[in-house]
């Protein structure tokens, strides 16, 4: 196999989606190359959620500026690709005077990196406004323009939209070596593919230190951070009506309680320094630590709630800012690397960026067939009655309940198919079967039906997430 | 609209037989089945072992031909059933919204059965550290698998929880193939049967290791092991007592938790010991025409008394839908668990329908040499000596005509234990 591109993006979570599709606007043959079998495999499926107002970062650096560019931009791009956004506010909060003093340091940057409708309210105002919480937080800083959104449906939204307008995104691709021919890069991948790329960027996460070290590119150091997080089934009543977060430490943010856009509640991360990229197990310790913390600032806080627990790695660079930048060195080659938080909420803004770079870079013609719109699968859980019948009219399929807990039907998971899904993951990301409290206890054997209806494969062949994550290892008989 | 007299929700053996009961009593035959799966018979279908039947047919069935002898009956009776139709709704009208292939159906019922049955709990619900990789399964899952499907699910597995469902599925990986290293159970007992203690693990050499518990799951793709370790009273880590057991496979089974999201939008009052409705003797929910039964209202450990209680929810139902008179004005009487009782089904006594019932209970520790007590304004009504009572075992005591007539309605029955 041999392609030619004018760019490619290494890496396919929500930085590199949002680059390629902003990268389809513009007259290029552009792919996307990533090393597992779909899209947000990394940090883009594991992170908090959380479209940040902007006060966090120190002015003046990329993330400041990505962040608040990226949250002033969320709701639009959320509108054209169908993807849930709520803007629910957040609140720091302090539990001494100390704390009320980094309130007042955190409004004040805010205030300097144009974040709007900063302010610090009294205890009385919080507690009215979420009489959940302790009785101990003594005052908090509001921010009414942060959000909340599904983090891997905006990936998949970016990648459909990107595909949608004509790009490539070519999976089980991992970069191995990269080599300069000419005006190209050639680009190979562990199992002897490669690619030739006239612009090639670095959206590897955790990996993009190791990826520019490949293309002889700036040596910078990413060191993998991690983050654990319960997830809590839908209340009758959500604890929390906004963000709550507690005064950031050296570590980051710390633990945060939110609600979620599916109306789950989320509560970490903590943060930790591993030595393995890929360990994304989560520890008793840990645990412990987000569940005593949370319950500093939600006292009711009950573990019978769990349904799950997971971890996120964010990709720490040694530069202490996000890595958004041609090299020095190696010309049209692109590090976007070093993208921790608040890299979802930026993602949006450095998409815009990069792509506007390089189309000036290759003098790129606007694509005047550019579709900025993406529809979302229609979902069961999301119709009214008469909208659903109107559905099942048309598609039978639309009647047939998959998974119990998320009400998911098998159209959607159908669709979810045909618009990419080749895994029970995949497909859960897509349409959150087996992500109820049954956690698909009841639903996997269904979907891995439908898939294996649907892509004509053997049960055996069906993965969780790629490579040999196969759930089932024989057939024993024929029916 | 379609109108019924009775319409049962779930197509398991509490909806079968509450159905067939229901059907019996009434004089306009009007019953409906609704069961979202393929086929009736509920989780029985998956259950291929034997063990079923042998107190209510005193003999020894499989699961699928337990559920057979009712569906036989339901087909010859011709009531109508729906399945793959699943209820999405229950108005507190008492419409139920249904939906299939076919569309959405809105069906008028003058009272309701619910028998959804349970579901299993997960990993995540236990929070056990650690990867999240293929090959962690959950016992239901792995039936389905091997006994309905026919595959085959790994080559080497953990089994997390030593209840009945985990013992059995010990001895039926093992006749698949699949190695099963050890049964880790947290507890200091097995809640389950000593038989399958002995026919599941023993006669197959298979460890079962209490006080133990997985503190860890490794594997990027497919999980390459668990690391166990033994805990204190407290069921906390003990550290130092950490081993690795290299498998692919690890299965929980770590217990079951009634299916009412239903029940909820219905406005049904729950039980949080059970996590089933609060109902009366007549199985009665908080919600007037709304029943329930079998795995939904608590968990059963043995199909045959699903199959009694169910009747029983089945008759009140048809009694409901044709003189529901006999349901104003109720005057309940509350039947409380105290010491040693973990819960008490049902858990009100309904006086416009003080006839003998079953009451049935869990302990909730393990006990040897203990007393029951039923009470009643001071008044010990029943005594019963038990040897060995487990949470893992319901028990039944008979309440009869002659400890009825004894009550006296203003005061709370008491059910609770004493060692001696
Ligand atoms: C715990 C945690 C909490 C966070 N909370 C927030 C938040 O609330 N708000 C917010 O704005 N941000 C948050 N973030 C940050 C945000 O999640 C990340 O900035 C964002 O997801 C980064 O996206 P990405 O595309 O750069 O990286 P990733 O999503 O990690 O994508 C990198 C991709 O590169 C692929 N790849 C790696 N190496 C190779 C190779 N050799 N060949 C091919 N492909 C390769 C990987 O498989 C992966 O798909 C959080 C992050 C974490 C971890
Ligand atoms: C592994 C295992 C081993 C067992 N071994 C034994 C044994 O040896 N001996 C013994 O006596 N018992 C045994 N049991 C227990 C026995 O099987 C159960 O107690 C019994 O099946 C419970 O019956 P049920 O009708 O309440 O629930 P289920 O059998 O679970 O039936 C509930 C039905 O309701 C349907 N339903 C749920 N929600 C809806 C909805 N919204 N719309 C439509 N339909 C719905 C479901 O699809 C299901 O078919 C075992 C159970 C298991 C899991």
């Amino acid at each position: 196999m041999s392609r030619i591109y004018d760019v490619a993006v290494i890496g396919a979570g929500v930085v590199g989606m949002s680059i390629l599709r902003e990268l389809t606007r513009y007259r290029l043959k552009v792919c996307s190359l990533e090393k597992m079998e779909d899209v947000a495999e990394g940090a883009s499926k594991a992170n908090s959620a959380i479209v940040h107002a902007g006060y966090d970062p120190i002015e003046g650096t990329q993330k400041a500026r990505f962040n608040v560019e990226g949250n002033n931009i969320f709701a639009d791009i959320c509108n054209e690709l169908d993807v849930e956004y709520k803007i629910i506010g957040s609140l720091v909060v302090a539990f001494d005077d100390h704390e009320i003093n980094v309130l007042e340091e955190l409004l004040q940057r805010g205030k300097r990196n144009g974040v709007k409708g900063l302010e610090i309210k009294s205890q009385e105002w919080v507690f009215a406004n979420e009489p959940n919480l302790s009785r101990n937080i003594k005052a908090a800083l509001f921010a009414p323009y942060s959000g909340i959104t599904n983090p891997y449906k905006l990936t998949v939204a970016l990648f459909e939209n990107a595909i949608q307008n004509g790009a490539d995104v070519i999976f089980g691709f991992e970069v191995c070596k990269i080599e300069k021919d000419g005006d190209y890069f050639v680009v190979h991948s562990t199992d002897s593919r490669f690619i030739k790329t006239r612009v090639l960027i670095n959206c590897a996460g955790v990996y993009a230190d190791e990826i520019s070290k490949l293309a002889g590119a700036k040596l910078f150091k990413i060191y993998p951070r991690r983050g654990q997080y319960y997830i809590l089934d839908k209340p009758e009543k959500m604890p929390v009506t906004r963000v709550i977060f507690q005064v950031p430490t050296e570590k980051g943010k710390g633990i945060l309680v939110a609600p979620t856009v599916d109306g789950n509640v989320l509560i970490g991360p903590n943060s930790e320094y591993i030595d393995d990229k890929d360990d994304t197990a989560t520890t008793q310790k840990g645990l412990d630590e987000v569940f005593e913390k949370a319950r500093k600032v939600l006292p009711n806080l009950s573990k019978r709630d769990v349904i799950t627990i997971f971890s996120g790695i964010r990709a720490t660079p040694d530069t202490h800012d996000f890595i958004i930048e041609e090299d020095e060195d190696v010309k049209n080659f692109i590090n976007v690397a070093g993208i921790e938080s608040p890299g979802l909420t930026a993602s949006l803004a450095i998409g815009r960026y990069i792509a506007g770079l390089v189309s000036r870079k290759l003098n790129a013609k606007k694509n005047l067939n550019f579709n900025p719109y993406r529809e979302d699968i229609k979902r069961f859980s999301k119709l009214s009655n008469e909208e659903r019948e109107r559905m099942i009219k048309l598609y039978p399929s639309f009647g047939n309940i998959v998974c119990r807990c998320e009400l998911v039907s098998e159209y959607e998971i159908v669709e979810a198919i045909k618009r990419g899904a080749r895994t029970i993951d995949g497909i859960k990301r897509r349409t959150r079967a087996g992500m109820g409290r049954c956690q698909g206890g009841f639903c996997l054997p269904r979907v891995m039906d439908i898939l294996s209806r649907e892509l004509k494969i053997d049960k055996t062949q069906i993965t969780k997430f790629g490579k040999n994550s196969y759930i089932l290892t024989e057939k024993r008989w024929e029916d | 609209m379609e109108k019924y007299k009775v319409v049962v929700i779930g197509g398991g053996p509490a909806g079968l037989a509450a159905a067939l009961e229901s059907f019996k009593s009434l004089d306009d035959k009007k019953v409906l089945i609704i069961e979202r799966d393929k086929f009736l018979g509920g989780i029985l279908n998956q259950c291929i072992h034997p063990g079923f039947g042998l107190h209510y047919f005193k003999e020894e069935l499989t699961g699928p031909e337990y559920a057979h002898r009712f569906i036989e009956q339901v087909i010859e009776s011709q009531i109508e059933y729906l399945t793959e139709t699943h209820v999405i709704d229950i108005t507190p009208e008492k419409e139920i919204v249904a939906v299939n292939k076919k569309g959405l159906k809105r069906i008028k019922t003058d009272a309701i059965v619910f028998a959804m049955g349970c579901r299993e709990r997960t990993r995540g619900a236990i929070m056990t550290p650690g990867t999240r990789p293929a090959g962690i399964f959950t016992a239901g899952q792995a039936q389905r698998f091997i006994n309905i499907e026919g595959y085959r699910i790994g080559k080497k597995a953990v089994i997390v929880g030593s209840g009945d469902i985990g013992l059995i599925m010990a001895r039926r990986l093992t006749l698949e193939g699949i190695e099963v290293k050890a049964v880790v159970e947290i507890m200091p007992y097995s809640t389950g049967l000593r038989r399958n203690i002995v026919q599941c693990l023993d006669d197959f050499g298979i460890p079962l290791l209490l006080s133990h518990k997985v503190v860890k799951i490794h594997g990027k793709y497919r999980v390459e092991g668990v690391t166990i370790a033994k805990v204190d009273s407290q069921l906390q880590e003990i550290p130092s007592t950490e081993r690795f057991i290299e498998c692919d496979t690890v299965l929980f089974s770590v217990g079951l938790i009634p299916e009412n999201e239903l029940s909820k939008k219905a406005g049904v009052v729950l039980d949080s010991k059970t996590g089933g409705p609060v109902v009366d003797n007549t199985f009665s929910t908080s919600q007037k025409g709304i029943f329930a039964c079998g795995n939904v209202l608590h968990v059963h450990d043995l199909v045959d008394n699903v199959t009694k209680e169910a009747q029983t929810a089945g008759r009140y139902a048809a009694i409901y839908s044709q003189y529901s008179e006999l349901f104003e004005n109720n005057i309940h009487i509350n039947i409380v668990a105290k010491e040693g009782i973990r819960y008490v089904v049902p858990q009100k006594l309904n006086k416009n329908f003080v006839q003998p019932f079953v009451l049935r209970f869990r302990v909730d520790n393990f006990y040897k040499d203990a007393v029951v007590t039923i009470s009643n304004a001071g008044k010990i009504l029943i005594e019963i000596k038990k040897s060995i009572l487990t949470p893992g075992e319901m028990e039944g005591i008979e309440i009869s005509q002659k400890i009825l007539s004894q009550l006296e309605f203003s005061n709370d029955i008491v059910v609770s234990l004493q060692n001696i």
